[in-house]
């Protein structure tokens, strides 16, 4: 029988760093997309492990297992263990409530960008304020870097992962070269 | 470039993450069949185009991606309050 291999879209690209802030690929995750009212956040929440955070771009961790608030009626859910029968017991969970449920694992690619630089490096193409007052740990938001739409999330005050379509992976990392390079200059 | 406060977000938004909708509290027809082609076409294509404020849908397209409605005035591109989907607009 012939092995799968999975390749990750950033494989062979050099990854971004400078004086202050380096950025590194994260491994695989199971990733879902769940949709529906706050009771299918209660439903899901003892499932899953993290609870589905109803205030506005907060997120909630647990172990290896992260639920972040995407929008009112929706939630990225992020596995970083891996267990093949989890999208199986989250559809076992909400089975009585009208809900959407999507396996993105594979749609989706995540960096971590880390050190006293890395708001500043992800501030070369993020418009949002990520001073720690006004973009706390734990905050997400799905924003802009640049023309790429991608779901920025503070997991420490310096340590942010970014999770970006597939196909937009170089393209995020030239940006990002681009700027840790720039900002070594000034 | 404009800052945009999203009501679901309830934080202020770069502009970029927006995208227009149009005029807000239009009401579609409850049986369009039964409509008569006046009703229908003002429906679908006479809008007020006033000078001056104007209430609108927004969508917040690279964000929560929720669509929500603003006061905007046309002439000063000045949006003075953003308010959910569903709410009447709110007295100035
Ligand atoms: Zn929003």
């Amino acid at each position: 029988m012939p092995e799968a291999v999975r390749r990750s879209i950033l494989d062979g690209l050099a990854m971004p760093r400078n004086s202050a802030a380096m950025v590194a690929p994260c491994p695989p995750a199971t990733r879902f997309i769940l949709r529906g009212g706050r009771e299918v956040a209660a439903s899901v929440g003892p499932a899953f492990g993290a609870a589905p955070p109803l205030e506005p771009l907060r997120s909630q961790t647990v172990g290896a297992r992260s639920a972040l608030w995407m929008g009112p009626d929706e939630w990225l859910l992020i596995a970083e263990d891996s267990e093949l029968a989890l999208g199986a017991a989250l559809e076992a969970a909400l089975a009585s409530v009208p809900h959407g449920l999507i396996d993105v694992s594979h749609r989706q690619g995540a960096l971590e960008v880390s050190g006293p630089g890395a708001a500043r490096l992800l501030n070369a193409g993020v418009m949002l304020d990520l001073d720690i007052s006004a973009f706390p740990v734990g905050m997400v938001a799905r924003t802009l870097l640049t023309k790429a739409e991608i779901v920025l999330w503070r997991r420490a005050p310096d340590l942010f992962r970014v999770e970006f379509s597939r196909s937009f992976g170089p393209y995020v990392v030239a940006i990002l070269a681009q700027a840790a390079s720039d900002q070594d200059l000034c | 470039m404009l800052l945009i406060r999203c009501p679901y977000c309830e934080m202020e938004r770069p502009e970029t993450e927006f995208r227009y909708g149009g005029e807000a509290h239009l009401v579609r027809p409850l049986h369009p069949a039964a409509a008569s082609d006046e009703e229908w076409s003002a429906f679908l294509y006479l809008r007020v185009n006033d000078k001056g404020l104007h209430a609108e849908r927004w969508r917040h397209a690279s964000g929560c991606g929720r669509y929500f409605n603003c006061l905007r005035d046309t002439i000063t591109d000045k949006i003075s309050v953003t308010y959910k989907s569903g709410e009447a607009p709110p007295s100035l």
